[in-house]
Protein backbone atom coordinates (compact mmCIF):
# COMPACT_ATOMS: atom_id res chain seq x y z
CA UNK A 1 0.00 0.00 0.00
CA UNK A 2 3.10 2.37 0.61
CA UNK A 3 3.58 2.40 -2.46
CA UNK A 4 0.27 3.74 -4.00
CA UNK A 5 0.56 6.25 -1.73
CA UNK A 6 4.22 7.06 -2.41
CA UNK A 7 2.57 7.19 -6.14
CA UNK A 8 -0.18 8.93 -5.28
CA UNK A 9 2.12 11.70 -3.85
CA UNK A 10 4.53 11.61 -6.52
CA UNK A 11 1.52 12.71 -8.87
CA UNK A 12 0.81 15.41 -7.34
CA UNK A 13 3.89 16.69 -7.00
CA UNK A 14 4.22 16.40 -10.96
CA UNK A 15 0.63 18.12 -11.59
CA UNK A 16 1.37 21.37 -9.40
CA UNK A 17 5.07 21.48 -11.42
CA UNK A 18 2.25 21.18 -14.50
CA UNK A 19 -0.33 23.57 -12.55
CA UNK A 20 2.30 26.23 -12.16
CA UNK A 21 4.79 25.58 -14.81
CA UNK A 22 2.63 24.96 -18.35
CA UNK A 23 1.42 28.10 -19.89
CA UNK A 24 -1.03 26.31 -22.42
CA UNK A 25 -4.16 26.44 -20.77
CA UNK A 26 -5.54 22.91 -22.12
CA UNK A 27 -1.84 21.45 -20.47
CA UNK A 28 -3.11 23.31 -17.04
CA UNK A 29 -6.46 21.37 -17.36
CA UNK A 30 -4.64 17.95 -17.36
CA UNK A 31 -2.18 18.81 -15.02
CA UNK A 32 -4.79 19.53 -12.64
CA UNK A 33 -6.40 16.19 -13.09
CA UNK A 34 -3.03 14.53 -12.55
CA UNK A 35 -3.29 15.72 -9.13
CA UNK A 36 -6.57 15.02 -8.34
CA UNK A 37 -5.82 11.11 -9.63
CA UNK A 38 -2.72 11.64 -7.15
CA UNK A 39 -4.60 12.69 -4.55
CA UNK A 40 -7.08 10.05 -4.92
CA UNK A 41 -4.58 7.18 -5.35
CA UNK A 42 -3.22 8.60 -1.98
CA UNK A 43 -6.44 8.37 -0.03
CA UNK A 44 -7.29 4.83 -0.97
CA UNK A 45 -4.30 3.95 -0.17
CA UNK A 46 -4.26 5.71 3.11
CA UNK A 47 -7.54 3.84 4.06
CA UNK A 48 -6.20 0.28 3.82
CA UNK A 49 -5.93 -0.64 7.17
CA UNK A 50 -4.78 -3.99 8.35
CA UNK A 51 -5.93 -5.79 5.08
CA UNK A 52 -9.20 -4.50 4.93
CA UNK A 53 -10.32 -1.67 2.93
CA UNK A 54 -12.49 1.19 4.75
CA UNK A 55 -15.72 2.10 3.01
CA UNK A 56 -15.66 5.94 3.62
CA UNK A 57 -12.85 6.61 1.61
CA UNK A 58 -13.87 4.74 -1.58
CA UNK A 59 -17.21 7.20 -0.79
CA UNK A 60 -15.35 9.77 -0.85
CA UNK A 61 -13.11 9.19 -3.46
CA UNK A 62 -15.80 8.36 -5.97
CA UNK A 63 -17.62 12.24 -5.08
CA UNK A 64 -14.20 13.53 -5.55
CA UNK A 65 -14.26 12.20 -8.72
CA UNK A 66 -17.32 13.94 -9.81
CA UNK A 67 -16.47 17.18 -8.44
CA UNK A 68 -13.05 17.05 -10.50
CA UNK A 69 -14.69 15.66 -13.42
CA UNK A 70 -17.34 18.72 -13.54
CA UNK A 71 -14.44 21.09 -12.78
CA UNK A 72 -12.41 19.97 -16.04
CA UNK A 73 -15.67 19.90 -18.02
CA UNK A 74 -16.18 24.13 -17.00
CA UNK A 75 -12.41 24.56 -17.12
CA UNK A 76 -12.34 22.86 -21.23
CA UNK A 77 -15.49 24.79 -21.78
CA UNK A 78 -13.55 28.00 -20.94
CA UNK A 79 -10.66 27.14 -22.26
CA UNK A 80 -12.34 26.22 -26.20
CA UNK A 81 -14.23 29.86 -25.47
CA UNK A 82 -10.89 31.57 -24.59
CA UNK A 83 -9.25 30.13 -27.90
CA UNK A 84 -11.93 31.29 -29.74
CA UNK A 85 -12.56 34.35 -29.11
CA UNK A 86 -8.60 35.44 -28.78
CA UNK A 87 -7.35 32.72 -31.03
CA UNK A 88 -4.48 31.74 -28.46
CA UNK A 89 -4.40 28.69 -26.04
CA UNK A 90 -2.07 30.66 -23.65
CA UNK A 91 -3.54 33.69 -21.17
CA UNK A 92 -2.43 36.86 -22.10
CA UNK A 93 0.17 37.93 -19.11
CA UNK A 94 1.81 34.74 -19.69
CA UNK A 95 2.59 35.16 -23.12
CA UNK A 96 6.45 35.77 -23.54
CA UNK B 1 -34.48 22.76 12.25
CA UNK B 2 -36.41 22.67 9.05
CA UNK B 3 -35.60 26.45 8.62
CA UNK B 4 -31.78 25.29 8.56
CA UNK B 5 -32.59 22.65 5.85
CA UNK B 6 -34.75 25.61 4.03
CA UNK B 7 -32.10 27.86 3.28
CA UNK B 8 -29.99 25.19 2.02
CA UNK B 9 -32.57 23.69 -0.25
CA UNK B 10 -34.51 27.00 -1.12
CA UNK B 11 -31.73 28.35 -3.64
CA UNK B 12 -30.32 25.00 -4.87
CA UNK B 13 -34.56 24.19 -5.92
CA UNK B 14 -34.80 27.70 -7.29
CA UNK B 15 -31.65 27.65 -9.21
CA UNK B 16 -32.70 24.18 -11.03
CA UNK B 17 -36.12 26.05 -11.53
CA UNK B 18 -33.83 28.50 -13.19
CA UNK B 19 -32.43 25.89 -15.44
CA UNK B 20 -35.88 24.64 -16.50
CA UNK B 21 -37.71 28.01 -16.94
CA UNK B 22 -34.70 30.49 -18.17
CA UNK B 23 -37.44 33.72 -18.38
CA UNK B 24 -38.71 33.02 -15.01
CA UNK B 25 -35.13 33.37 -13.48
CA UNK B 26 -35.03 36.67 -11.49
CA UNK B 27 -38.90 35.81 -10.53
CA UNK B 28 -37.32 32.70 -8.63
CA UNK B 29 -34.40 34.15 -7.18
CA UNK B 30 -37.10 37.18 -5.52
CA UNK B 31 -39.48 34.04 -4.39
CA UNK B 32 -35.83 32.11 -2.71
CA UNK B 33 -34.91 35.80 -1.05
CA UNK B 34 -38.53 36.21 0.60
CA UNK B 35 -38.46 32.25 1.48
CA UNK B 36 -34.79 32.74 2.70
CA UNK B 37 -35.58 35.69 5.03
CA UNK B 38 -38.41 33.91 6.68
CA UNK B 39 -36.41 31.12 6.91
CA UNK B 40 -33.71 32.92 8.48
CA UNK B 41 -35.53 35.24 10.89
CA UNK B 42 -37.46 32.00 12.21
CA UNK B 43 -34.19 30.31 12.73
CA UNK B 44 -32.41 33.32 14.68
CA UNK B 45 -35.88 33.51 17.00
CA UNK B 46 -35.15 29.56 17.78
CA UNK B 47 -31.07 30.45 18.38
CA UNK B 48 -31.61 33.42 20.60
CA UNK B 49 -33.41 31.57 22.96
CA UNK B 50 -32.23 28.13 22.78
CA UNK B 51 -28.62 28.86 21.39
CA UNK B 52 -26.83 26.90 18.34
CA UNK B 53 -28.88 24.15 16.36
CA UNK B 54 -27.62 20.90 15.26
CA UNK B 55 -29.25 18.39 12.27
CA UNK B 56 -27.51 15.24 11.73
CA UNK B 57 -29.16 14.81 8.28
CA UNK B 58 -31.16 11.23 7.72
CA UNK B 59 -30.11 10.63 11.26
CA UNK B 60 -26.98 9.84 10.48
CA UNK B 61 -24.77 11.34 13.38
CA UNK B 62 -20.73 11.75 13.12
CA UNK B 63 -18.70 10.34 11.96
CA UNK B 64 -20.18 8.09 9.45
CA UNK B 65 -22.96 10.94 8.81
CA UNK B 66 -22.52 15.03 7.90
CA UNK B 67 -23.80 17.23 10.54
CA UNK B 68 -24.56 20.47 9.99
CA UNK B 69 -24.83 23.30 12.69
CA UNK B 70 -25.94 26.39 12.90
CA UNK B 71 -23.61 28.70 15.37
CA UNK B 72 -24.03 32.91 15.40
CA UNK B 73 -20.69 32.44 12.60
CA UNK B 74 -22.88 30.65 10.32
CA UNK B 75 -25.48 32.49 10.75
CA UNK B 76 -24.23 36.00 10.45
CA UNK B 77 -22.68 35.35 7.41
CA UNK B 78 -25.96 33.16 6.19
CA UNK B 79 -27.91 36.95 7.29
CA UNK B 80 -25.37 39.05 5.01
CA UNK B 81 -25.84 36.67 1.85
CA UNK B 82 -29.54 37.18 2.15
CA UNK B 83 -28.86 40.89 2.34
CA UNK B 84 -26.75 40.83 -0.52
CA UNK B 85 -28.47 38.71 -2.66
CA UNK B 86 -31.80 40.53 -1.87
CA UNK B 87 -30.21 43.51 -2.71
CA UNK B 88 -28.07 41.96 -5.92
CA UNK B 89 -31.33 40.12 -7.22
CA UNK B 90 -33.10 43.68 -6.53
CA UNK B 91 -31.12 45.35 -9.15
CA UNK B 92 -30.32 42.80 -11.58
CA UNK B 93 -33.54 41.73 -12.32
CA UNK B 94 -34.72 44.72 -14.47
CA UNK B 95 -31.22 44.61 -15.93
CA UNK B 96 -31.62 44.24 -19.60
CA UNK B 97 -28.29 42.89 -20.55
CA UNK B 98 -27.86 40.61 -17.56
CA UNK B 99 -28.30 37.15 -19.77
CA UNK B 100 -30.32 34.22 -18.43
CA UNK B 101 -28.11 31.67 -16.99
CA UNK B 102 -27.27 34.88 -14.51
CA UNK B 103 -30.08 33.61 -12.46
CA UNK B 104 -29.26 29.53 -11.66
CA UNK B 105 -25.20 31.11 -11.52
CA UNK B 106 -26.46 33.03 -8.62
CA UNK B 107 -28.37 31.14 -6.56
CA UNK B 108 -26.26 28.07 -7.18
CA UNK B 109 -23.74 30.17 -5.35
CA UNK B 110 -25.94 31.24 -3.14
CA UNK B 111 -26.75 27.45 -2.22
CA UNK B 112 -22.74 26.49 -1.77
CA UNK B 113 -22.39 29.41 0.80
CA UNK B 114 -25.06 28.64 2.73
CA UNK B 115 -23.65 24.62 3.03
CA UNK B 116 -20.34 25.85 3.84
CA UNK B 117 -21.26 28.19 6.74
CA UNK B 118 -23.17 25.27 8.19
CA UNK B 119 -21.23 21.97 7.60
CA UNK B 120 -18.87 20.49 10.17
CA UNK B 121 -17.49 17.99 7.88
CA UNK B 122 -14.17 18.70 6.26
CA UNK B 123 -15.13 16.33 3.18
CA UNK B 124 -18.59 18.10 2.52
CA UNK B 125 -16.67 21.91 2.99
CA UNK B 126 -14.88 20.15 0.04
CA UNK B 127 -18.00 19.70 -2.24
CA UNK B 128 -19.25 23.26 -1.23
CA UNK B 129 -15.80 25.17 -1.81
CA UNK B 130 -15.65 23.36 -5.37
CA UNK B 131 -19.42 24.28 -6.05
CA UNK B 132 -18.90 27.93 -5.00
CA UNK B 133 -15.64 28.02 -7.34
CA UNK B 134 -17.57 26.73 -10.64
CA UNK B 135 -20.31 28.79 -9.91
CA UNK B 136 -18.15 31.84 -9.43
CA UNK B 137 -15.89 31.28 -12.46
CA UNK B 138 -19.24 31.06 -14.49
CA UNK B 139 -20.35 34.32 -13.21
CA UNK B 140 -17.12 36.31 -14.09
CA UNK B 141 -17.14 34.70 -17.44
CA UNK B 142 -20.58 36.14 -18.35
CA UNK B 143 -18.50 39.23 -18.81
CA UNK B 144 -18.24 38.29 -22.35
CA UNK B 145 -15.11 37.70 -24.41
CA UNK B 146 -13.05 40.27 -22.60
CA UNK B 147 -13.79 37.91 -19.02
CA UNK B 148 -13.40 34.97 -20.27
CA UNK B 149 -9.33 35.62 -19.42
CA UNK B 150 -9.33 36.36 -16.06
CA UNK B 151 -12.24 33.63 -15.65
CA UNK B 152 -9.33 30.99 -16.67
CA UNK B 153 -7.27 32.58 -14.29
CA UNK B 154 -9.67 32.80 -11.25
CA UNK B 155 -10.38 28.88 -12.43
CA UNK B 156 -6.60 28.07 -12.57
CA UNK B 157 -6.34 29.35 -9.16
CA UNK B 158 -9.24 28.26 -7.53
CA UNK B 159 -8.86 24.78 -8.62
CA UNK B 160 -5.13 24.47 -7.10
CA UNK B 161 -6.49 25.59 -3.91
CA UNK B 162 -9.37 23.77 -3.78
CA UNK B 163 -6.76 20.53 -4.62
CA UNK B 164 -4.28 21.64 -1.84
CA UNK B 165 -7.32 21.61 0.53
CA UNK B 166 -8.27 18.09 -0.37
CA UNK B 167 -4.96 16.88 -0.10
CA UNK B 168 -5.03 18.16 3.63
CA UNK B 169 -7.82 16.88 4.31
CA UNK B 170 -7.20 13.32 2.95
CA UNK B 171 -4.31 13.21 5.89
CA UNK B 172 -6.59 14.15 8.54
CA UNK B 173 -8.67 11.64 7.84
CA UNK B 174 -5.58 8.90 7.68
CA UNK B 175 -4.46 9.89 10.78
CA UNK B 176 -7.90 10.30 12.67
CA UNK B 177 -10.15 8.51 10.73
CA UNK B 178 -13.27 10.87 11.26
CA UNK B 179 -13.58 14.76 9.72
CA UNK B 180 -16.37 16.24 12.00
CA UNK B 181 -14.85 19.63 13.11
CA UNK B 182 -16.49 18.79 16.94
CA UNK B 183 -14.99 15.31 17.12
CA UNK B 184 -11.35 16.53 15.37
CA UNK B 185 -11.42 18.72 18.00
CA UNK B 186 -11.50 16.13 20.63
CA UNK B 187 -8.79 14.11 19.35
CA UNK B 188 -4.97 13.83 20.79
CA UNK B 189 -3.11 15.75 17.94
CA UNK B 190 -1.50 13.17 15.00
CA UNK B 191 1.80 13.56 13.66
CA UNK B 192 0.80 14.74 10.02
CA UNK B 193 -1.74 17.40 11.43
CA UNK B 194 0.96 20.51 10.94
CA UNK B 195 1.29 19.06 7.23
CA UNK B 196 -2.39 18.82 7.12
CA UNK B 197 -3.27 21.92 8.49
CA UNK B 198 -0.53 23.92 6.52
CA UNK B 199 -2.17 22.07 3.17
CA UNK B 200 -5.96 22.89 3.76
CA UNK B 201 -4.53 26.77 4.96
CA UNK B 202 -2.45 27.31 1.85
CA UNK B 203 -5.31 26.19 -0.13
CA UNK B 204 -7.76 28.30 1.29
CA UNK B 205 -5.44 31.36 1.31
CA UNK B 206 -5.32 31.12 -2.38
CA UNK B 207 -9.52 30.84 -2.43
CA UNK B 208 -9.28 33.89 -0.42
CA UNK B 209 -7.15 35.76 -2.59
CA UNK B 210 -4.61 36.60 0.59
CA UNK B 211 -1.69 38.27 -0.56
CA UNK B 212 0.29 37.25 -2.52
CA UNK B 213 -2.47 35.02 -3.92
CA UNK B 214 -4.31 37.75 -4.64
CA UNK B 215 -3.38 38.26 -8.30
CA UNK B 216 -6.23 36.63 -9.58
CA UNK B 217 -9.26 38.62 -7.46
CA UNK B 218 -8.96 42.39 -9.43
CA UNK B 219 -9.40 41.05 -12.66
CA UNK B 220 -12.20 38.47 -12.31
CA UNK B 221 -14.09 40.62 -10.08
CA UNK B 222 -13.59 43.96 -12.56
CA UNK B 223 -14.83 41.90 -15.68
CA UNK B 224 -17.67 40.41 -14.40
CA UNK B 225 -21.31 41.95 -14.98
CA UNK B 226 -21.73 44.38 -11.43
CA UNK B 227 -24.18 42.38 -9.66
CA UNK B 228 -22.14 39.49 -10.22
CA UNK B 229 -18.91 41.66 -9.03
CA UNK B 230 -21.71 42.03 -5.98
CA UNK B 231 -21.59 38.56 -4.44
CA UNK B 232 -18.07 37.42 -5.62
CA UNK B 233 -16.50 40.42 -3.62
CA UNK B 234 -18.65 40.88 -1.00
CA UNK B 235 -19.52 36.61 -0.39
CA UNK B 236 -17.45 34.59 -2.00
CA UNK B 237 -13.67 35.07 -0.29
CA UNK B 238 -15.85 34.77 3.01
CA UNK B 239 -16.53 31.30 2.25
CA UNK B 240 -13.20 30.30 2.68
CA UNK B 241 -12.64 32.50 5.75
CA UNK B 242 -14.84 30.95 7.56
CA UNK B 243 -13.53 27.60 7.50
CA UNK B 244 -10.37 28.70 8.05
CA UNK B 245 -11.75 30.20 11.52
CA UNK B 246 -13.19 26.82 11.73
CA UNK B 247 -9.95 24.82 11.13
CA UNK B 248 -7.90 27.23 13.44
CA UNK B 249 -10.22 27.90 16.16
CA UNK B 250 -12.89 24.49 16.40
CA UNK B 251 -10.85 22.02 14.77
CA UNK B 252 -7.28 22.04 15.25
CA UNK B 253 -6.31 24.89 17.25
CA UNK B 254 -3.49 22.57 18.81
CA UNK B 255 -1.71 22.88 15.98
CA UNK B 256 -1.13 26.39 16.16
CA UNK B 257 2.01 28.27 17.53
CA UNK B 258 2.99 31.72 17.40
CA UNK B 259 5.38 31.74 14.56
CA UNK B 260 2.53 29.98 11.94
CA UNK B 261 -0.14 32.70 13.41
CA UNK B 262 1.87 35.52 12.76
CA UNK B 263 3.01 34.96 9.66
CA UNK B 264 -0.82 34.63 8.37
CA UNK B 265 -0.84 37.99 10.12
CA UNK B 266 2.17 38.98 8.28
CA UNK B 267 0.54 37.95 5.04
CA UNK B 268 -2.87 40.03 6.06
CA UNK B 269 -0.98 43.21 6.71
CA UNK B 270 1.08 42.77 3.64
CA UNK B 271 -2.21 42.78 1.49
CA UNK B 272 -3.70 45.88 3.57
CA UNK B 273 -0.39 48.02 2.48
CA UNK B 274 -0.70 45.96 -1.30
CA UNK B 275 -4.18 46.30 -1.81
CA UNK B 276 -4.53 50.25 -0.91
CA UNK B 277 -1.05 50.89 -2.79
CA UNK B 278 -3.09 49.13 -5.78
CA UNK B 279 -6.42 50.40 -5.74
CA UNK B 280 -4.53 54.58 -5.32
CA UNK B 281 -3.39 53.39 -8.82
CA UNK B 282 -6.38 52.27 -10.16
CA UNK B 283 -8.03 54.65 -13.19
CA UNK B 284 -11.55 52.28 -12.81
CA UNK B 285 -13.88 52.46 -10.21
CA UNK B 286 -14.46 48.84 -10.26
CA UNK B 287 -10.48 48.05 -10.50
CA UNK B 288 -10.59 50.54 -7.13
CA UNK B 289 -13.45 48.35 -5.43
CA UNK B 290 -11.88 45.19 -6.47
CA UNK B 291 -8.26 45.89 -4.93
CA UNK B 292 -9.76 47.48 -1.94
CA UNK B 293 -10.85 43.73 -1.20
CA UNK B 294 -7.98 42.13 -1.77
CA UNK B 295 -6.94 44.94 1.38
CA UNK B 296 -9.76 44.44 3.59
CA UNK B 297 -9.64 40.95 3.13
CA UNK B 298 -5.67 41.54 4.37
CA UNK B 299 -7.40 42.86 8.34
CA UNK B 300 -9.17 39.44 8.97
CA UNK B 301 -6.10 37.39 9.09
CA UNK B 302 -5.10 39.51 11.97
CA UNK B 303 -7.29 37.53 14.20
CA UNK B 304 -5.01 34.58 14.03
CA UNK B 305 -2.53 36.22 16.41
CA UNK B 306 -5.13 38.48 18.17
CA UNK B 307 -7.28 35.65 19.22
CA UNK B 308 -5.24 32.02 18.50
CA UNK B 309 -2.39 30.21 19.62
CA UNK B 310 -0.79 31.61 23.43
CA UNK B 311 -3.99 34.45 23.10
CA UNK B 312 -6.48 31.95 22.84
CA UNK B 313 -7.17 31.70 26.14
CA UNK B 314 -7.08 35.28 27.04
CA UNK B 315 -9.70 37.44 27.93
CA UNK B 316 -9.32 39.30 24.76
CA UNK B 317 -9.81 36.31 22.55
CA UNK B 318 -13.74 37.15 22.25
CA UNK B 319 -13.15 40.68 21.48
CA UNK B 320 -10.65 39.86 18.39
CA UNK B 321 -12.65 36.95 17.19
CA UNK B 322 -15.82 38.70 17.13
CA UNK B 323 -14.43 42.26 15.75
CA UNK B 324 -12.81 40.07 12.76
CA UNK B 325 -16.11 38.58 11.98
CA UNK B 326 -17.53 41.86 12.37
CA UNK B 327 -15.18 43.43 9.90
CA UNK B 328 -16.11 40.14 7.54
CA UNK B 329 -19.56 41.07 7.69
CA UNK B 330 -19.19 45.30 7.61
CA UNK B 331 -17.30 44.74 4.39
CA UNK B 332 -19.78 42.40 2.52
CA UNK B 333 -22.56 45.18 3.04
CA UNK B 334 -20.07 48.21 2.08
CA UNK B 335 -18.84 46.22 -0.73
CA UNK B 336 -21.89 44.76 -2.30
CA UNK B 337 -23.34 48.40 -2.06
CA UNK B 338 -20.33 49.94 -3.74
CA UNK B 339 -20.73 47.69 -7.08
CA UNK B 340 -24.26 47.82 -7.38
CA UNK B 341 -23.38 51.98 -7.42
CA UNK B 342 -20.99 50.88 -9.78
CA UNK B 343 -22.90 48.72 -11.90
CA UNK B 344 -26.13 51.93 -11.86
CA UNK B 345 -23.49 54.57 -12.88
CA UNK B 346 -21.89 51.89 -15.53
CA UNK B 347 -26.19 51.78 -16.54
CA UNK B 348 -26.36 55.84 -16.15
CA UNK B 349 -22.84 57.31 -18.20
CA UNK B 350 -21.78 54.24 -20.10
CA UNK B 351 -18.16 53.88 -18.32
CA UNK B 352 -16.54 53.14 -15.28
CA UNK B 353 -14.05 55.33 -15.81
CA UNK B 354 -12.94 58.14 -12.77
CA UNK B 355 -13.53 60.61 -15.27
CA UNK B 356 -16.70 59.74 -16.74
CA UNK B 357 -18.33 59.89 -12.77
CA UNK B 358 -17.85 63.23 -12.96
CA UNK B 359 -21.10 65.06 -10.82
CA UNK B 360 -22.64 62.05 -10.98
CA UNK B 361 -23.77 63.20 -7.24
CA UNK B 362 -26.31 65.49 -8.63
CA UNK B 363 -27.63 63.12 -11.33
CA UNK B 364 -28.06 60.20 -9.36
CA UNK B 365 -28.38 61.35 -5.38
CA UNK B 366 -28.80 58.35 -3.63
CA UNK B 367 -26.70 56.53 -5.22
CA UNK B 368 -23.49 58.70 -4.63
CA UNK B 369 -25.05 58.97 -0.64
CA UNK B 370 -24.77 54.83 -0.61
CA UNK B 371 -21.37 54.85 -2.10
CA UNK B 372 -20.30 57.35 1.04
CA UNK B 373 -21.92 55.76 3.68
CA UNK B 374 -20.04 52.22 2.54
CA UNK B 375 -16.95 54.40 2.33
CA UNK B 376 -17.51 55.02 6.25
CA UNK B 377 -17.72 51.69 7.01
CA UNK B 378 -14.72 51.13 4.48
CA UNK B 379 -12.49 53.25 6.72
CA UNK B 380 -13.47 52.54 10.13
CA UNK B 381 -15.05 55.16 11.38
CA UNK B 382 -18.03 55.71 13.48
CA UNK B 383 -20.69 54.44 14.04
CA UNK B 384 -20.21 51.98 11.46
CA UNK B 385 -19.79 48.18 11.63
CA UNK B 386 -16.16 48.45 10.39
CA UNK B 387 -15.80 51.02 13.47
CA UNK B 388 -16.93 48.09 16.16
CA UNK B 389 -14.07 45.53 13.77
CA UNK B 390 -11.67 47.86 14.24
CA UNK B 391 -12.11 49.15 18.03
CA UNK B 392 -12.65 46.00 19.03
CA UNK B 393 -9.67 44.40 17.14
CA UNK B 394 -7.56 47.66 18.24
CA UNK B 395 -8.06 46.94 22.02
CA UNK B 396 -7.13 43.10 21.62
CA UNK B 397 -3.51 44.23 19.64
CA UNK B 398 -2.51 46.85 22.45
CA UNK B 399 -4.29 44.76 25.38
CA UNK B 400 -2.13 42.17 24.18
CA UNK B 401 0.62 44.31 23.79
CA UNK B 402 0.91 43.08 19.58
CA UNK B 403 1.01 47.07 19.27
CA UNK B 404 1.82 46.45 15.54
CA UNK B 405 -1.37 45.19 14.09
CA UNK B 406 -3.06 47.79 15.91
CA UNK B 407 -0.82 49.93 13.36
CA UNK B 408 -1.85 48.09 10.20
CA UNK B 409 -5.58 48.87 11.14
CA UNK B 410 -4.79 52.35 11.41
CA UNK B 411 -2.79 52.99 8.32
CA UNK B 412 -4.95 50.78 6.37
CA UNK B 413 -7.93 52.95 7.72
CA UNK B 414 -5.87 56.02 6.08
CA UNK B 415 -5.43 54.40 2.81
CA UNK B 416 -8.90 53.39 2.45
CA UNK B 417 -9.56 57.22 2.92
CA UNK B 418 -7.14 58.17 0.21
CA UNK B 419 -8.16 55.75 -2.65
CA UNK B 420 -11.56 56.29 -1.85
CA UNK B 421 -11.42 60.03 -2.15
CA UNK B 422 -10.13 60.04 -5.56
CA UNK B 423 -13.54 58.41 -6.91
CA UNK B 424 -15.81 60.62 -3.90
CA UNK B 425 -13.94 63.58 -5.00
CA UNK B 426 -15.15 63.47 -8.61
CA UNK B 427 -18.46 62.41 -7.75
CA UNK B 428 -19.11 65.58 -5.42
CA UNK B 429 -18.05 67.87 -8.19
CA UNK B 430 -20.59 70.65 -9.28
CA UNK B 431 -21.20 70.00 -12.63
CA UNK B 432 -24.17 68.13 -14.54
CA UNK B 433 -23.53 65.40 -16.61
CA UNK B 434 -25.19 63.91 -19.45
CA UNK B 435 -26.51 60.49 -18.38
CA UNK B 436 -29.37 57.94 -18.58
CA UNK B 437 -32.10 58.24 -15.51
CA UNK B 438 -32.10 55.19 -12.92
CA UNK B 439 -35.35 54.72 -11.17
CA UNK B 440 -35.50 55.79 -8.09
CA UNK B 441 -36.27 52.51 -6.31
CA UNK B 442 -33.27 51.03 -7.73
CA UNK B 443 -30.95 53.68 -6.43
CA UNK B 444 -32.46 53.00 -3.02
CA UNK B 445 -30.91 49.30 -3.14
CA UNK B 446 -26.72 50.33 -2.40
CA UNK B 447 -28.65 52.96 0.01
CA UNK B 448 -30.39 50.36 2.64
CA UNK B 449 -26.92 47.75 1.65
CA UNK B 450 -24.68 50.97 3.07
CA UNK B 451 -27.18 51.90 6.31
CA UNK B 452 -26.66 48.00 7.19
CA UNK B 453 -23.70 48.33 7.48
CA UNK B 454 -23.71 51.57 9.75
CA UNK B 455 -26.69 49.97 11.40
CA UNK B 456 -24.38 46.93 12.59
CA UNK B 457 -22.24 49.72 14.60
CA UNK B 458 -25.05 51.01 16.03
CA UNK B 459 -26.60 48.00 17.40
CA UNK B 460 -23.41 45.96 17.82
CA UNK B 461 -24.26 44.73 21.50
CA UNK B 462 -27.09 42.82 19.69
CA UNK B 463 -24.73 41.65 16.44
CA UNK B 464 -21.88 40.59 19.20
CA UNK B 465 -23.93 38.72 21.57
CA UNK B 466 -25.59 36.95 18.58
CA UNK B 467 -22.08 35.85 16.55
CA UNK B 468 -21.11 34.71 20.11
CA UNK B 469 -23.65 31.73 19.96
CA UNK B 470 -21.84 28.56 20.20
CA UNK B 471 -18.32 29.87 19.65
CA UNK B 472 -15.89 27.99 21.47
CA UNK B 473 -14.83 29.68 24.66
CA UNK B 474 -17.25 31.82 24.52
CA UNK B 475 -17.74 31.64 28.24
CA UNK B 476 -14.52 34.13 28.35
CA UNK B 477 -15.56 37.90 28.54
CA UNK B 478 -14.28 40.09 25.97
CA UNK B 479 -12.72 43.27 26.69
Amino acid sequence: MTLYAVTGALLVALGLYGLIAARALLRRVVAFNVVGSGVFLMFGALGWHAGQADPVPQALIITGIVVALSASALAVGLVVAHARATGSQVLEDDAR
Amino acid sequence: MSAMIALLALPLAGALAAVATPRQGARIAGLVALASAVALALLIAQMTSAGSVRVAPGGWDAPLGIVLEADGLAVGFIALTVAVMAGVIAIAAPMRSLAAPFWPLAMLAWAALNAIFLSRDLFNLYVGLELLTLAAVALVAMGGDKALGAALRYLIFALTGSILYLAGVVLVYSAHGMLDIDLLAGTMPGRTDRMAMALMTVGLLIKTALFPFHVWLAPAHAAAPAPASAILSALVPKASFVILLRLWFEAMPDTANDRILSVLAVLGALAVVHGGAMALRQGRLKQIIAYSTVAQIGYLFLVFPLAGGDSAAQPWAAGAWTGTVFQALGHGLAKAAMFLCAGMWIIAVGSDRLEALRGLARALPMTAMAFAIAAITLMGLPPSGGFTAKYLMMTTAFASGQVVWGLVLLGGGLLAAAYLYRPMALLFTREMPDFTPVPRALQLVPLVLALLAVGMGILSDGVYTFVQIGRPGAAEEGL
